[in-house]
């Protein structure tokens, strides 16, 4: 097979790296399948909090009263940024293979997904307080918790790898482990975002909307 | 000083045997004794492996290793193991319920909830699941002309995670108690409110571990079939065994996250006070029933999918003749795949929906039974034109046949919602799932064994003391469980532990003989396995064909090295080593050998399973402490292993070519075995092709079959 | 009920032929009502369907054993492995039976729909699954009773379900087949009972240490005696009020039936309400103090060392 015919979805190494371009068919196709059992579980939490928000509000606040959309929009807007600075942080691996642009696409990256952390704990934080819409309260409140806390669980263990890979550029360089390590973690980045855009339009807007 | 920070919630009131002390009963005498049993279990196996030194061989060349035939064995024994705990609390269920005929037995009602619940979750996830994971390892790279799995560290992580969770149902049986909520664990019964203490727990975390150790399974897996295969190996020509195991794979891949997320959920409402699946406040748990069955559904299609796959081998093999309808027998299981996603519902069908809805997945059920139907009799079909010797395995696949369609026809009937509005709940279900599983899966897995053990161990098991088994297992199960249809009929109820009509006592009684013979024919099973490594100088087939086999598997020595293959294979058909066989081109040396890289023995799997074990623990006994530290570590281990280079050693072609040309020559040095030899001492593991046979003279001999030069 | 004369004989005859002689109280074999006598005729018809699978099976694999075996008669062709016309018997006979048994259950199903009432003018009888016993309502009689449900004979009955503990399965196996009784949520049972006598009800569902002897008495009686009986009910001097209610949400086991004179109106709504959104009824808790209701209380010691 040549090696055009083995292109997988996302930035590939054909073409400039035909020995990590061959190791990655089976890693990333691999990491593909783990995404995709880790968006069923997604899907199922989703599945959960679209009954628990309409059936499970109980005694407690409705979506209208506790979202604060403008928040929710900045973090998009955080989320997808840092999605499109670690696009920039592939690439300059890939074409460079120079670690200072790298690991500055990364810092972007990492801050912005910080920043997108940090909002989220303090939507969680105001939410508790002005409205005392802890999970406690109602099984929507708790599958709205668990659906957005798994998602920044997420994000957070994506910041831990980040992390680790920064320290693994530093010490190893450009290795063939390296460079398909940071395709993967790109792809788990990427795939995070659309897992927000979900929540952004079924939980934030529809929420709002209701 | 204070010790909950210590110890959590555990006092000296935790251990089983403060309950025999202060209250003593023989139910408490029982559950001391069991928990009694499973120190001194592992006090003798301490001994053991101090007295024999066995440390070091069983760290250095088992628990670090990541070869997928040596996780595979460590699965099928830990399989085995939580086997002998699981049947034993079967029988005592059944001496309970014959003996509590208008009284209340020698079991309190709360031991025969936790043994119901022990039973269940331990035969499904600690059982059946690493049983077939097992198989699958051991077997499925070997039948595609793989080196390994795609992932061997991931494999060997699986494993520990599922070692870990067994672990810790073991530790219930002495520290604290289980939970009483079935294996299912419907809320609000086991929410806080209503189980208080760590029973449901201990459940929770042994089924999260077991079920994420599953995803990883199923993944790797999967990636295995797909980049893997040998030069040749098109999908269409993969033998069925592997088939089965890329549909359980998928299975895995989707069925066990809903599990994770059920699980979860139940937790998030024990522990921090969520409102998923309790009573009021927006709890509600019909999203648990549905979470647990878009699981439970598709699994009980991950356990039987690979004993399909093993009986169309076994079925082939000892009818020496090709498998019937091998197109048919995969669009069959993939339409089974697909389908198992399409029925969750019919194990409520009683939750008050629309009787359209009822119907709809009534006739999904019913559906399903179309490919089963049509595997059952390509299996059939299979045998006809064959030549049918019947060894362990095909004994067991022709009790498999009688008794799975059986099953089937219950299946079918519990279907419909009018049916199962009266059996559901009942034993008549309880016989009805029985049936599918210790014929289809259990057996399966047995047959298995005796099939592919040669393979793995270099000899044969004792033919005579398989036989008495199945003799005894076969008739054992149908005394067991046929009566449990007819109770339910009745109208017995399932998880009971006392009844008041005294017609069931017959019915009860022909059951215990049942059990009985099941505990005989699982002891005549050990032995077995005691006589064949006795006798194994006598039982050698290290040649690797003892039973004239058809696929890349019986190609290589027994046991194999661990580079399974010494030139990849190249595949032309379906069944490479037949047609070779037959062609005469077995055997060959390869023109050219070359350096093979083979993974590194590592400690992170078992290292993994250690602290998810610690951590588990620390969870039911809310020792947080021990949580967060054996959770760092955790992750600690994982982040230390990916800076380790050198992660890959190189077999030298010399090595290798050494090797092979050693087992090449001792073939060509050994003359073949017709089927009449099969089971003498005679039987190498050289095979004379069936096909062959009483064919031209030269060839009847056996001597020049396959030898090439 | 055409059909039943029919089809009832072959459902009669195949658990019959298996183990004859057999025959118990408690069991939709021995149905009471229009329900359970569809369920056990249905299954007879699935049972007698599903043959045309299972016998070919029983008959073809001895003969194949036989032939084929190592030593048989049968020719061996080991490279066998198709036939276009086999092929097409095997996945069309399966693919038309299917057909016909799901033909069969979409009708019965959509016949024996347990919400389909039974007849006009049905009786209500609302009923609350409690730890470890059953609550029956009678709301248009007035009267309540614990472990006891009287029906008259020949007339529809329409059961409402709640439960005012964990999830249960309700079932009169000889009236007819179980639906579960979910706290916070309503189900519903039609049932119809042609001749009268006793028959046994229980739960299914485990939940907790009294559960296996968690059943209660169906009472069928003619509508003149049961006329007779709600008059009866009516003059007992025990009576449910919300504090009543309380008590019955402890666990525990009953003995023997108790009968009410009357109870809070609107009790099973409020149940329901104790669990579900939007009722301000607060969450109904055990921990009232003892009255002297006839049902013994049990500790899990002691129900564990019955």
């Amino acid at each position: 097979m040549s090696l055009s015919e083995r292109l997988h979805p996302g930035i590939n190494l054909a073409g400039t790296d035909p020995e990590g371009h061959e190791a990655a068919e089976e890693v990333l196709f691999g990491f593909w399948i783990f995404l995709m059992s880790d968006l069923v579980l997604f899907a199922v939490l989703f599945a959960t909090y679209a009954a628990m928000s309409v059936q499970g509000i109980a005694e407690g606040p409705g979506p209208a009263e506790v979202f604060d959309l403008t928040a929710a929009f900045l973090e998009t807007l955080l989320l997808l940024l840092s999605s499109f600075a670690f696009g920039f942080a592939l690439l300059a691996m890939k074409y460079r293979e120079n670690r200072r642009s790298v690991l500055a696409w990364l810092l972007v990256t990492g801050i912005l997904g910080v920043a997108f952390v940090g909002m989220e704990l303090h939507d969680y934080y105001v939410m508790a307080t002005a409205h005392e819409a802890t999970p406690q309260v109602s099984g929507f409140l708790s599958a709205y918790y668990l659906l957005t806390g798994t998602h920044a669980l997420h994000v957070s263990s994506g910041l831990v790898w980040m992390a680790i890979m920064a320290i693994q550029i530093a010490v190893f360089g450009f290795d063939k482990r390296v460079k398909l390590r940071l395709m993967r973690l790109a792809l788990f980045w990427h795939m995070l975002d659309v897992v927000w855009i979900g929540i952004f339009t079924f939980v934030y807007l529809f929420g709002v909307a209701s | 000083m204070n010790w909950e920070l210590i110890f959590g919630q555990i006092t000296w009131n935790s251990f089983v045997f403060a309950g025999a002390i202060e209250n003593p009963s023989l139910s408490e005498f029982i559950a001391s004794g069991a928990g009694t049993v499973a120190v001194l279990g592992a006090l003798a196996s301490v001994i053991l492996l101090t007295v024999k030194r066995w440390w070091v061989p069983l760290w250095r060349d088992w628990l670090t290793s990541v070869d997928h035939k040596k996780v595979g064995i460590m699965y099928i024994v830990t399989a085995l193991v939580m086997f002998a705990r699981a049947v034993i609390e079967g029988a005592l269920m059944r001496a309970q319920q014959l003996s509590a005929v208008d009284n209340s037995g020698f079991l309190s009602a709360d031991h025969f909830g936790q043994l119901f619940s022990t039973h269940g979750t331990i035969m499904i996830f600690f059982v059946a699941m690493p049983f077939i994971t097992g198989l699958m390892n051991y077997v499925m790279p070997l039948q595609i002309g793989a080196r390994d799995v795609s992932f061997p560290l991931l494999n060997a992580i699986s494993l520990m995670l599922t070692i870990a969770g067994a672990i810790l149902i073991m530790v219930s049986l002495v520290i604290g108690q289980f939970s009483t909520g079935g294996w299912t664990a419907y809320p609000p019964f086991t929410g806080i409110h209503f189980s208080p203490g760590q029973g449901v727990d201990y459940w929770i975390w042994a089924v999260s571990l077991g079920s994420i150790g599953s995803t990883l399974t199923g993944l790797n897996f999967a990636v295995t079939i797909y980049k893997k295969r040998c030069p040749g190996m098109t999908l269409f020509r993969m033998p069925l065994f592997c088939w089965t195991t890329l549909c359980t794979s998928i299975l895995m891949i989707f069925a066990m996250a809903p599990l994770t997320a059920a699980t979860i959920m139940l937790a998030l409402d024990r522990y921090a006070g969520f409102h998923f699946f309790t009573n009021g406040a927006g709890g509600n748990m019909m999203n648990y029933a549905n979470l647990f069955w878009l699981f439970g559904h598709p699994e009980v299609y991950i356990l039987i999918l690979p004993a399909f796959g093993v009986w169309s081998e076994v079925v082939a093999t000892f009818s020496s003749k090709r498998i019937y309808g091998y197109t048919s027998l995969v669009y069959a299981t993939m339409c089974i795949a697909v389908l198992s996603f399409a029925v969750w519902l019919h194990h409520f069908f009683t939750m008050g929906q629309s009787a359209n809805v009822n119907a709809v997945f009534g006739i999904a059920t019913m559906v399903i039974g179309v490919p089963t139907g049509v595997k059952v009799y390509d299996w059939l079909l299979t045998m006809v034109g064959g030549r049918i010797r019947f060894t362990t395995p095909m004994l067991f696949h022709i009790n498999f046949l009688l008794t799975f369609i059986l099953g089937g026809m219950t299946g079918v009937l519990l279907a419909n919602p009018g049916i199962d509005f009266q059996v559901h709940n009942t034993l008549f279900l309880v016989a009805h799932f029985h049936n599918m599983i210790i014929p289809g899966v259990l057996f399966g897995m047995f047959a298995a064994v005796q099939f592919w053990f040669p393979k793995a161990f270099g000899f044969r098991l004792h033919e005579g003391l398989g036989r008495a088994s199945f003799w005894c297992f076969a008739p054992g199960f149908l005394l067991a469980f046929f009566p449990l249809y007819w109770l339910g009929m009745m109208g017995a109820t399932r998880r009971t532990y006392m009844w008041t009509d005294p017609a069931y006592l017959p019915w009860l009684a022909l059951a215990m003989a049942g059990a009985v013979l099941i505990l005989t024919g699982f002891a005549l099973m050990v032995t077995q396995i005691v006589v064949s490594v006795r006798r194994r100088a006598e039982l050698a087939a290290p040649l690797g064909d003892p039973w004239d086999g058809r696929a890349l598997e019986w190609s290589i020595p027994s046991p194999p090295p661990d580079w399974n293959f010494a030139v990849l294979p190249e595949v032309s058909s379906r069944h490479p080593f037949y047609e070779a066989k037959k062609a005469g081109t077995a055997y060959r040396s390869p023109t050219a050998y070359e350096d093979i890289e083979v993974p590194r023995n590592t400690a992170t799997a078992p290292l993994i399973g250690l602290f998810a074990c610690a951590w588990a623990f620390g969870l039911v006994w809310h020792i947080w402490w021990l949580v967060v530290v054996s959770f760092v570590l955790m992750w600690a281990v994982v982040i230390a292993r990916s800076f380790a280079s050198d992660t890959e050693e190189i077999i030298p072609a010399a090595t290798v070519k050494a090797a092979n040309e050693a087992f090449l020559a001792a073939v060509r040095a050994t003359p073949g075995v017709t089927r009449d030899q099969e089971m003498t001492a005679a039987n190498r593991g050289r095979a004379v092709p069936e096909s062959l046979e009483g064919g031209a003279g030269v060839l009847s001999s056996g001597a020049t079959v396959g030898v090439s030069r | 009920m055409k059909s039943r004369g029919i089809v009832g004989l072959v459902a009669a005859a195949v658990p019959a032929a298996a183990w004859p002689g057999i025959a118990c109280a408690g069991s939709f074999l021995e149905p009471a009502g229009p329900i359970a006598a569809g369920q056990i005729s249905h299954f007879g018809v699935i049972s007698t369907l599903m043959l045309i699978v299972i016998v070919p099976m029983f008959v073809a694999l001895p003969i194949v054993l036989l032939r084929y075996r190592r030593g048989g008669k049968g020719t061996y062709r080991p490279d066998w492995e198709f036939n276009w016309g086999l092929e097409a018997l095997i996945w069309g006979v399966p693919v038309a039976l299917a057909f016909a048994l799901g033909t069969a259950l979409w009708k019965h199903t959509l016949q024996h729909d347990p919400y389909r009432p039974l007849g006009p003018e049905p009786l209500l009888v609302e009923v609350v699954a409690l730890d470890w016993k059953f609550l029956f309502l009678y709301p248009e009689q007035g009267v309540a009773t614990l472990d006891l449900l009287a029906l008259p004979e020949n007339r529809p009955v329409t059961l409402k379900l709640t439960s005012g503990t964990v999830m249960q399965s309700f079932i009169i196996p000889s009236l007819a087949g179980q639906i579960y009784a979910m706290a916070g949520m309503q189900t519903q049972l039609n049932v119809l009972a042609d001749k009268t006598g006793d028959l046994i009800g229980r739960n299914t569902q485990y939940n907790g240490l009294g559960f296996a002897t968690q059943s209660f008495k169906t009472s069928v009686m003619s509508q003149e005696a049961f006329a007779a009986w709600v008059q009866t009910t009516k003059a007992q001097t025990a009576a449910l009020d919300a504090a009543g209610y309380q008590t019955l949400l402890k666990p525990s086991v009953v003995s023997e039936p108790v009968l009410y004179g009357n109870f809070a109106p609107g009790l099973f709504d409020k149940v329901i309400a104790s669990f579900s959104p939007g009722m301000a009824q607060g969450h109904a808790h055990a921990g009232m103090s003892a009255s002297t209701s006839p049902h013994h209380e049990h500790d899990h010691m002691q129900e564990a060392g019955r």
